[in-house]
């Protein structure tokens, strides 16, 4: 008896949790802990860099819609965010105004209206739109779609050009902010298509059936069940839609004409967008001038994280509402 | 008495049992009426066009499409019923939607196809730029394709141990308040645009190397920044989706939860796991603005050393192209034309990389294999 | 090989919900004790904290002693990756690894703790675990394909022949059969009684004609009421529970009398 006790004691090896278990649960939590402190690094890096410009600039940074951030012989430091703040937000609203109805109906068409294995291929398409790198987008509106949107501008400001939007005269070029915004939609419309797609396909068929059986024709189902409960998703692919077209540089940066103003109007050249500034700028930028343009990326990186905040907060709602 | 009679436009009402059920047979527009009506509209406004003398296939379409959603609903109105009318009437703006869509892709992928072709030979793919100058009918992307392969490559090796530790951490590990944490903060990163990424390593770089300082190590480590989080993101969907009662068949076993991971969760996610990386490779390669600010745009040399100064890149070098259309008439054509020829090799090496990601998802997911 | 459960005074928690509340009993070696009981009273729970599975859960604790023979499972310096090793479970579904063949599946327990053995010697372990399963001879022609591939009862045979590849000293049951179909059940019931020669084997069912064809003793778990503790009724030979349980309540369950 005592054998057979002291063997079994042997058998089962008491102690301590095991090496391989504590090395490789805090390898994981390294890993997490490294990924704040990218961001960390990220926010510290760009305000400690961006000092020293902000410090030397004489004109004010929110509301100036100067740049001339290098001091140069009798050159003060004057630069501002404010146009470029302007252009960014206006060129995103563009976008997001002309994609969101057709993502909508594309998400309605892929999920409610198309045969089932053409809608397969649809979502495969929509995705493929969102794989197209941004500086082919760029490259495709530059040389060839502002070209095709002439005729249309010509258009717009013959007989819209009452609307302080399509006042003439038309930018000979085509390289103007409704150009860049046409192309920034055409690169959300994906995000945001997708988004409205995943919550158009989760209305639980009981509410659809319910609209069906009393009666109603599709359209009235979809307006009854579908769009109430699918809203606040297509609100937050919109947002997030949004964060990406406040982001977008190349595209931005390749298709509209270099140059820094608040402009209204969006047949002609004349406003910027942060991240585009960015780019254009840099290669050329040196000391203040680097810095500057890292304070702009700042109010950028600002920008798009209350926009993403707000997105994920709408869709999160939805979230625990469907649970 | 006829009972095959139904269902016909024809308003006129029987006896018997048609008269009994009245209210079933409504009047109805046959199945083939809207693609007929839109065959009419588009013949008609094409015609119009003609004899104007302006037709443009794209203004056509537009009338066309237009007259169509006016005339289908006028028609059902009268017909059928208003209820119905608005039901043919939005169904008939999605599908407007749908191929508003479609336009923009095929104009780019065959622009993008035909223009590229020009020049997308294997000399193209096979020689640098170095000592080419702009006037040259000459040069080609292989230095591109090299960078593009060092700094995704070295992106791909910094962003997947900390992505993918990290979705272990919070699908395997993770409570509480860190937990929390990271899945925020990596929501955060992942609306970080991309240009702000290439700020980062901009100062980062100034803080530790001091300014200017431009290579492909820079390029690679702000890749990582917005290659990062979308790795975590997808590897915790699949991570998620390893059955719990493989995690406890093994620890009935007496495997250790470490030993679980590496050895059961691990393979059982490896397809999902690597169709994941591989999509977000596929993000980021086209990735250009950050690659200006921190690889520079004046590399026109071979070269496959991340720390040895500039480095070229597939799109940088489109966007650097475009920069010379300017140029003399000559310069500016073959600029064009090389950006067309790398934009359409940028294209099809994410093509490859969606492919290679598909074809993973479907030959090597656990439960298709023998 | 086979080993005493003593249980005294067991409560099981899910953060501050009591799921089970005083147990105390003995599960006696080579013997096949079944669990019985209704859905929710807290006996797959109990079943689980036998060889610390629960801990898996979060949130989940124990107060109480539970004893392999001579060892306190839940002493703090005892490693429940060692407990578990000593008592194998098989679960209510089949779970086979997807990306291991059958004959992998049947070592797994040394194999994902990377023990080395030779050819040979995992060729026997193999062939002695199937055989005791009594799934020796449909899989021995196919022992590489994927263990995915076989019946949902083979299956289930391949994860007891698994269970059994480690030596435990206790094997646990976590409603084996409730997903399989009866032939396939029969084959299970088999292997039981068989197995009970060299093993201590804990089984929780549903089906009370099992559990009375299969079971040398039974316990009885059911709950005082909704949102309390389950608790363990009574215990005792299978024959008596069955035939003159000392409880009404007992009595009242395996009549279908509820509550």
């Amino acid at each position: 008896m005592t054998t057979t006790d002291s063997s079994t004691t042997a058998e089962v090896p008491k102690g301590r949790r095991r090496l391989g278990d504590i090395a490789f649960a805090n390898t994981a939590r390294g890993a997490g802990l490294l990924i704040l402190a990218i961001l960390a690094g990220v926010a510290i890096f760009l305000v400690v860099q961006s000092l020293s410009s902000l410090t030397a600039n004489e004109a004010n940074f929110f509301t100036s819609t100067e740049w001339s951030p290098e001091s140069g012989p009798g050159d003060a430091v004057r630069f501002g965010v404010a146009s470029l703040a302007f252009g960014t937000v206006l060129a995103a609203a563009i976008a997001l105004v002309l994609a969101t109805p057709v993502a909508i109906g594309i998400a309605l068409f892929i999920v409610y209206y198309a045969p089932r294995r053409l809608a397969a291929l649809l979502g495969y398409l929509v995705d493929l739109l969102a794989a197209i790198p941004s500086v082919v987008y760029g490259l495709w509106g530059l040389v060839y779609l502002v070209d095709q949107l002439q005729p249309i501008y010509r258009f717009l400001a013959a007989y819209l050009g009452w609307i302080p939007l399509f006042a003439g005269p038309v930018s000979t070029t085509g390289r103007t902010m409704l150009s860049a915004g046409i192309v920034l939609a055409v690169m959300i419309l994906p995000i945001i298509t997708a988004m409205s797609r995943d919550v158009f396909a989760q209305v639980p068929q009981a509410h659809r059936e319910a609209a069906l059986a009393l009666g109603a024709t599709r359209w009235e189902m979809i307006r009854t069940a579908v769009l109430p409960f699918g809203r606040p998703g297509v609100i937050g692919g919109a947002m997030l839609g949004m964060g990406r077209a406040l982001g977008e540089t190349m595209a931005v940066a390749m298709i509209l004409s270099p140059s820094i103003a608040i402009s209204f109007n969006l047949l002609q050249s004349g406003n910027q967008t942060i991240a585009a500034h960015i780019a254009l700028q840099y290669p050329e930028a040196t000391g203040t001038g680097v810095s500057a343009l890292i304070a702009i990326g700042l109010v950028l990186f600002a920008i798009t994280l209350v926009v993403n905040m707000a997105a994920r907060f709408v869709v999160s709602r939805r979230k625990e509402f469907t649970e | 008495m006829t009972t095959t009679t139904q269902r016909t436009a024809s308003g006129s009402s029987g006896e018997g049992p048609r008269t009994e059920n009245q209210g079933f047979y409504t009047r109805q527009l046959p199945k083939y009426f809207p693609a007929a009506l839109l065959a009419i509209c588009a013949v008609v406004v094409s015609a119009v066009f003609a004899l104007l003398g302006a037709f443009h296939p794209v203004p056509v379409a537009v009338v066309a499409a237009l007259l169509y959603l006016v005339a289908i609903t006028v028609s059902s109105a009268v017909i059928e019923n208003s209820r119905r009318a608005k039901d043919r009437l939005v169904t008939g703006i999605v599908y407007c939607c749908f191929a508003i869509a479609v336009v923009p892709l095929v104009s780019l992928l065959s622009t993008v196809v035909v223009y590229g072709l020009e020049r997308f030979n294997l000399y193209f793919l096979s020689v640098s730029m170095n000592g080419v100058i702009p006037s040259m009918d000459a040069g080609g992307v292989y230095h591109a394709i090299v960078g593009t392969l060092v700094i995704t490559g070295l992106a791909t090796l910094i962003s997947v141990p900390i992505g993918l530790m990290t979705a272990i951490y919070v699908v395997e590990y993770g409570r509480g308040r860190l937990k929390q944490a990271i899945t925020f903060f990596v929501d955060v990163m992942t609306g970080i645009p991309s240009i702000v990424a290439g700020l980062f390593v901009v100062a980062l770089w100034m803080m530790v190397f001091g300014p200017g300082q431009t290579n492909g190590l820079a390029g690679a480590v702000a890749l990582s920044v917005l290659m990062i989080p979308v790795v975590v993101r997808s590897s915790e969907e699949m991570l998620r989706l390893v059955p719990n009662e493989l995690r406890e068949a093994s620890y009935a076993l007496g495997v250790p939860k470490w030993l679980t991971i590496v050895k059961v969760v691990l393979p059982t996610a490896v397809a999902g796991l690597t169709t994941g990386i591989i999509l977000a490779l596929a993000r980021v390669i086209g990735e250009t603005a950050p690659l200006i600010l921190t690889a520079g745009m004046a590399s026109t040399r071979i070269q496959a050393n991340p720390l040895d100064g500039d480095m070229m890149t597939l799109p940088v070098f489109i966007y650097q192209q475009v920069g010379n259309l300017g140029l003399s008439a000559e310069a500016g054509a073959y600029a064009e034309e090389r950006a067309w020829a790398a934009a359409l090799t940028l294209i099809l090496v994410v093509m490859l990389l969606f492919l290679t990601a598909r074809l993973v998802s479907r030959f090597f997911s656990p439960n298709s294999r023998g | 090989m086979a080993k005493r459960i003593d249980v005294s005074d067991l409560n099981v928690y899910y953060g501050d919900f009591k799921a089970v509340e005083d147990v105390t009993m003995t599960i006696e070696p080579r013997s096949v004790t079944a669990f019985i009981g209704s859905s929710g009273c807290g006996k797959s729970t109990f079943l689980r904290t036998l060889n610390r599975m629960h801990e898996v859960t979060p949130g989940a604790r124990v107060q109480g002693k539970v004893m392999l023979d001579n060892l306190d499972v839940y002493d703090p310096s005892v490693d429940p990756v060692a407990v578990r090793r000593e008592i194998g479970m098989v679960f209510q579904r089949a779970n086979p690894f997807p990306t291991m063949s059958i004959y992998d599946n049947v070592i797994a327990g040394a194999k994902l703790n990377n023990q080395r053995m030779s050819k040979r010697r995992a060729d026997e372990i193999v062939e002695r675990s199937l055989r005791d399963a009594n799934l020796w001879e449909e899989v021995k022609d196919r022992l590489h394909k994927p263990g995915a591939g076989l019946s949902g009862g083979q299956q289930q045979r391949l994860c007891i022949a698994r269970a059994t590849a480690v030596e435990p000293a206790v094997l646990l049951m976590d409603e084996p059969c409730s997903a399989l179909d009866p032939i396939s059940t029969l084959a299970i019931e088999d292997l039981i009684a068989k197995l009970k020669e060299n093993y201590t084997i804990v089984i929780v069912t549903h089906n009370m004609q099992q559990a009375a064809r299969v079971s040398d003793r039974t316990a009885f778990f059911n709950l005082a009421g909704t949102g309390q503790p389950g608790r363990l009724i009574e215990m005792g030979d299978t024959n008596k529970i069955f035939t003159k349980p000392d409880q009404k309540e007992t009595e009242n369950y395996i009549t279908g009398r509820f509550g």
